[in-house]
């Protein structure tokens, strides 16, 4: 397996129970592998969580990292994937200066080109809201930087879907609970 | 019918009960009180269903539970207090894990009301443990303990076993609940057992088929899926040689025709070169670990590897294989076995021979039949081994003791030698001996240690004193720290850096715990004195003079391939 570094992301489900983000992000800590971005947030399955996490590693370490998330007895599955596998999707929120603003118009246009959308204006500042691949914020934050016109700016970590039909561990959940039922009877 | 009204430490009692254990190593403390209430009931007069054994430091509780879980293959338990009590056990605790030993440990904690306000004996245990245990979990209701013990034990031994904590709140021990028994035997998070890859089995006995020089190494994942026989039965019908890890030796029994001894560091020099030179390798339940591999980029290159393993994360963890069989090696080498040609590979089987030889003249008759000089290490222990006819329980501490009686006792019968492997925790043996006895009491226990390992435990005396627990104690003493000493010598200019030990004088320690003492200092009384120490019933400390400066050999120095393995050393 080539050691090329890629940004993997790594879709895990879990059960709702305290300190499991705690013991996934161990797994990565322990091979002193960054986390950029991480989302925490409830699936689609009823008391399933889902974690969308973002690190740069090669194949063969983010495969190791990620069987080691699955081994953790409330995970339920964990797997990773490229960009190209996946619809992701971020979202930034700047706060910029009105009077820079009013005064430079190639500020309202850049932000216009991004399709971003102005969520307030007021005389001392105004919230910008982006949402779209990482490329696209970093790009619009590089931008009005130059402009000088950022107060604030922050970044929500990476969500995504799979472009595959259902989420990843419907079946697997149905196949775990066939095999208690197909006990019983 | 109402439901019975109890307090969570009682339906503690009953839920071990009802997971049927019947011993517990532990020590008491403040905010394990209400239990320790609860077990005075069911340790004495009609009710009596437990042993506990008191510990005399709770590192010694995790110990034992290891001790008893390895020789016995059931869960091990300990109940200790919070803070010290239970940060004393996560030596153990972490051990167990590194090992794959099924223990439960029940720590006390603050009640819920005091947790996270620095209460006095409060420790995060559960934050602490988390990446130790196969599961850690804080019992804060009354109504919960039946839930989590049931599914502590279901966790601690289905699958790949491991070691489970459970933090139990103080108001969760007095608060009372409705008696309910719950019996957890899935999780659905959690698939202990996955199922076999038909694919798998078929290119697993194809490459086995097509192989002219096959090679098995035996895990502890045999003793723990309880696979001997299935082993042998898959060994024997292809005519494969086989090694055994350090965890794995009692997996088959020593003088088996395909044994070809043991892997490792310092194993035997056999299967160390011929991992070299094998077509095909099957790993049986064991993991690669570093001791075994030696350097990884150069381990076994010209081999497929098969790896069968319960626990898939193993798979292409340190080396990667042709054909993995995720599954129970009970069900895998059967299914794999059916697929199989009956076949012979005598030739191959038999080139194993010339370093057999080579290793026995330059290591193993020197090491055990010595013609002068002081007493050595491997003497002993083949004197032990002999006495006994390989029936006994090895359990050893860490370092030289441990390889030299690793190297050199018999092993006749599952589940015969407890041994810290992953972790290396000197310390180690004296407790998980005593431990052994109550897991396997019809049958001798002999631990083998050394002056350092000893005096880490040494406090256990009193636990064998109180039990008269029958441990078989030798003790290889050579007034050294000496598997560092061997290594100062080889690898760091012979600078012996705090690796000579003043040892007190054992005697008067064993007379103060009424425990038989006897030392060995001539070679010719030791048969005599094994062969008393093994006809006397209970404790038994038997001391023996070792040389001073020894070396475990062969040996494969640290970051050299397994076919580097010298059966000499200089040492400048």
């Amino acid at each position: 397996m080539a050691k090329e570094k890629k940004l993997y992301t790594l879709l895990v489900h879990s059960e709702n129970i305290a300190g499991i983000l705690n013991q996934i992000t161990a797994v990565f800590t322990r091979r002193q592998v960054n986390i950029e971005s991480l989302n925490v947030s409830a699936s689609s399955l009823k008391n399933i969580h889902k974690y969308t996490i973002t690190a740069w590693s090669d194949e063969d370490q983010i495969q190791k990292i990620t069987k080691q998330i699955e081994k953790k007895i409330d995970v339920v599955k964990a797997d990773y994937y490229t960009d190209d596998e996946l619809f992701i999707h971020e979202v930034a929120l700047f706060k910029i200066s009105t009077p820079i603003l009013m005064e430079n118009p190639e500020v309202s246009r850049t932000i216009r080109k991004h399709d971003a959308r102005m969520m307030e204006v007021n005389p001392t500042y105004s919230t910008v809201l982006l949402a779209g691949l990482t490329e696209d914020i970093a790009d619009l934050f590089h931008k009005l930087n130059e402009f000088g016109c950022i107060l604030q700016y922050t970044r929500s970590g990476r969500i995504a879907v799979t472009r595959s039909f259902e989420e990843p561990i419907s079946d697997f959940l149905e196949e775990q609970e066939k095999k208690v039922n197909g006990d019983a009877e | 019918m109402a439901k019975e009204v109890i307090t969570g430490a009682e339906a503690l009692m009953r839920s071990l009960k009802d997971e049927g254990v019947k011993t517990i190593f532990g020590y008491p403390g403040g905010s394990i009180m209400p239990v320790y209430d609860s077990l005075y009931g069911y340790t004495r007069g009609e009710n009596k269903w437990f042993d506990h054994i008191l510990v005399r430091h709770e590192q010694a509780a995790a110990h034992a539970a290891e001790g008893f879980a390895r020789v016995s293959g059931e869960v091990g338990v300990c109940i200790v207090t919070s803070g010290p009590g239970a940060t004393n056990t996560l030596t153990g605790v972490a051990d167990a894990m590194l090992d794959s030993t099924p223990i439960v440990v029940i720590a006390g904690q603050v009640g819920v009301g005091a947790l996270g306000t620095d209460a006095f004996q409060e420790v995060d245990l559960v934050g602490v443990a988390q990446p130790i245990t196969k599961w850690a979990y804080q019992i804060r209701r009354a109504e919960d303990v039946a839930w989590a013990v049931s599914r502590a034990f279901y966790i601690a031994r289905s699958g790949r076993p491991g070691p489970v904590v459970l933090d139990f709140a103080k108001n969760a021990q007095t608060h009372t609940t409705e008696w309910e028994p719950v019996h957890v035997d899935y999780v659905r998070s959690y698939n202990p057992y996955p199922k076999l890859n038909a694919k798998a089995v078929e290119e697993a006995a194809e490459l086995i088929n097509n192989a002219e020089k096959p090679f098995a190494l035996i895990g502890q994942g045999v003793e723990l899926g309880g696979a001997q026989s299935e082993l042998v039965e898959f060994l024997e019908k292809a005519d494969i040689p086989a090694a055994r890890t350090l965890l794995g030796l009692s997996a088959l029994p020593t003088g088996h025709p395909l044994d070809m001894g043991m892997l490792g560091m310092h194993g035997n020099y056999a299967p160390n070169i011929k991992t070299q030179e094998c077509d095909v390798l099957i790993a049986i339940g064991m993991r690669f670990s570093d001791r075994v591999t030696g350097l990884p980029s150069t381990y076994a290159k010209q081999a497929k590897i098969i790896h069968l393993d319960i626990d898939k994360s193993e798979i292409d963890k340190n080396i990667k294989t042709t054909v993995a069989v995720v599954g129970d090696c009970k069900m895998s080498m059967p299914a794999i076995t059916r697929l199989m040609k009956k076949n012979t590979h005598k030739e191959w089987r038999e080139s194993f021979k010339k370093y057999d030889a080579m290793e026995d003249e330059k290591v193993i008759q020197p090491a055990i039949h010595p013609a002068e000089g002081p007493l050595l290490m491997g003497e002993v222990v083949n004197m032990v081994a002999e006495a006994t006819h390989g029936d006994a329980v090895l359990v050893n501490d860490v370092g030289q003791n441990q390889m030299f009686s690793a190297r050199y006792f018999k092993y006749n019968k599952k589940r015969s030698i407890v041994t810290s492997g992953g972790l290396g925790t000197m310390g180690f043996g004296l407790p998980a001996a005593v431990g052994a006895t109550f897991g396997a009491p019809e049958r001798t226990v002999c631990l083998f240690t050394g002056d350092g390992g000893l005096q880490m435990s040494i406090q256990e005396f009193g636990t064998i004193m109180e039990q008269q627990a029958p441990v078989k104690m030798i003790l290889l003493n050579n007034n050294y720290l000496g598997n560092v000493r061997q290594w100062q010598d080889m690898f760091f200019g012979h600078r012996q850096s705090y690796t000579k030990m003043l040892n007190p004088h054992y005697e008067s320690i064993c007379k103060g715990y009424g425990i038989n003492y006897d030392v060995v200092i001539d070679r010719k009384d030791l048969k005599a004195k094994v062969d008393k120490m093994l006809a006397t019933d209970g404790p038994y400390l038997l001391e023996c003079a070792i040389k001073e400066e020894d070396n475990v050999l062969p040996m494969t120095a640290p970051g050299k391939s397994v076919d580097e393995m010298m059966l000499e050393i200089k040492i400048d």
